[in-house]
């Protein structure tokens, strides 16, 4: 099922006019990220995503990219984390957030049907998925767009600004909004706050929030989209802050990502995602931790 | 020390001066947000449960516990005394501290007793142990249902549901942690 899944993956972006690239996993300077941990391979790192070298090549002049690769977060294991895990990346550029949303009402459509088509016989094993359960999620029409804003004001007790300042943010958005979101159809939470997203792009009418979106289905995230920021001279000061920020969490910083800030001068718009796969498999097979959907769990290598 | 990385079920975690054990863990990490770590928590001594949730810089103090071989020696009034196997060093626990556990202790059985900061907090006792029935009503012979059962009186005072043919004096295997009977031992 997994073979299914990469090989449909990678036939609905072809249908588009993507081109798929193979960039390096193991890079001498990953992205400063101040809650990402990154986990060394000699003196070099693993990345924690491709996104620096993919957007080099939309510099180079690449317009839709779409990578399959490894990822690796240390210290993340938990019934959805692993520190090594599946990442499907695509970016276009002339878009924004709103063209990536599109993209994944089309993809996971597609994925569903030809996923089926594929197990028909099979569809006994399907029976807890979450597209072909008997609870399963309704994947037509436009998919709710709802605003960390809005969210904090219709499930948790406090307001967003009042969540920030307690520093309470990610607490309330695990017990009291994310189990909310399990409506029986995917929903884009989106415009998060400025802060959490130091490679996207503010939104021009309110520049406290950045123009990003997390796809959630089932209740579980899937996918990070945003509208890249692809003003270098923004982009090194909010890596400034970030590496400020880990240093002085005792954290362990891999310096300014020099070649990707130098590549970002010739980029336009575009915009760009990291989705899930191991997730997605989970949420296909019916399954409940990403441990029963990889070739082998870390405990069993 | 434990860092909040080091959270996982079963760990065993100092607060405040009491042992807990995790019992249930989720770790959660939403967006590009920081870490969570929720854990439901168990005190080791009374019993109590709660639930809360760790970031990642939160650091934990190791629960100083030992587990130890003793053998049970006698029991004088609700006090009952223990001696280490290897030092020979002698503690007592009291009755109510042992809860069921003494209808299952005879003179000279082995356990584990865990001792958190040097005090006995729990024993552990061998999931089957053999006892002598001192007491039980004769098989009422005709009595053909078979799937009854009649109360015996062990050694220890300690009484439970067996099979009619179970006879006084003989020796039964009971499940220490069921408290139920097993099966009729032959010596």
């Amino acid at each position: 099922m997994r073979a299914a899944l990469l090989r449909l993956t990678r036939s609905f972006f072809f249908g588009l006019g993507f081109l798929e690239v193979d960039t390096p996993v193991r890079q001498p300077v990953i992205i400063p990220e101040r809650n990402i941990i990154p986990l060394q391979s000699g003196s070099w790192f693993l990345q924690a995503s491709p996104e620096l070298c993919m957007k080099r090549l939309l510099a180079a002049g690449c317009e839709k990219i779409f990578q399959i690769c490894p990822c690796f977060r240390a210290e993340e294991r938990g019934r959805l984390h692993l520190e090594e895990f599946t990442i499907l990346e695509w970016y276009r550029t002339g878009a924004d957030y709103y063209d990536l949303m599109a993209d994944c009402e089309a993809f996971l459509r597609y994925i569903k049907e030809n996923f089926w088509l594929e197990f028909l016989d099979y569809g006994h094993l399907l029976s807890k998925s979450v597209f072909y359960g008997a609870d399963g999620v309704n994947l037509t029409g436009v998919w709710e767009r709802l605003t960390i804003a809005e969210a904090f004001t219709r499930y948790s007790s406090v307001s967003l600004e009042q969540a920030l300042e307690t520093d309470r943010f990610e607490e309330l958005l695990v017990e009291n909004i994310e189990p909310r979101l399990c409506i029986g159809s995917p929903l884009f939470l989106c415009d998060y706050p400025a802060l959490q997203g130091s490679l996207a792009k503010l939104k021009g009418e309110n520049p406290e929030v950045a123009e990003r979106f997390e796809l959630y289905l089932a209740g579980i995230e899937l996918a990070n989209g945003f509208s890249e920021l692809t003003d270098g001279s923004e982009q090194r000061q909010r890596f400034d802050d970030e590496l400020r920020h880990i240093h002085e969490n005792g954290g362990k910083t891999t310096g300014m990502p020099e070649c990707f800030l130098r590549a970002l001068d010739d980029l336009d718009r575009a915009a760009g995602i990291a989705f899930g796969l191991d997730r997605l498999l989970m949420l296909i097979m019916g399954r409940r931790t990403l441990g029963e959907v990889v070739t082998f769990t870390p405990s069993e290598l | 020390m434990y860092s909040a990385s080091d959270l996982r079920k079963g760990l065993k975690i100092q607060i405040d001066g009491n042992p807990f054990i995790v019992t249930d863990f989720e770790f959660s990490k939403p967006g590009k947000g920081q870490a969570l770590y929720r854990c439901k928590m168990r005190n080791m001594i009374s019993g109590n449960q709660f639930t809360q949730t760790y970031r990642s810089n939160d650091k934990f103090e190791k629960a100083d516990l030992d587990e130890r071989k003793m053998q049970y020696l006698y029991n004088k009034e609700s006090d009952y005394y223990f001696m280490d196997i290897e030092s020979y060093e002698q503690i007592f626990i009291t009755k109510e501290h042992l809860g069921d556990n003494i209808n299952f202790l005879i003179d000279n059985m082995e356990l584990q007793v865990l001792l958190f900061g040097g005090k006995p907090i729990d024993v552990s006792l061998p999931i089957f142990v053999n006892l002598m029935v001192i007491r039980a009503d004769p098989w009422a012979k005709g009595d053909t249902s078979g799937t009854d059962t009649k109360p015996v009186t062990v050694e220890t005072g300690y009484v439970l549901q067996v099979p009619p043919f179970v006879e006084e004096g003989e020796k039964i295997q009971i499940d220490t942690r069921t408290g139920q009977y097993v099966t009729r031992v032959k010596d």
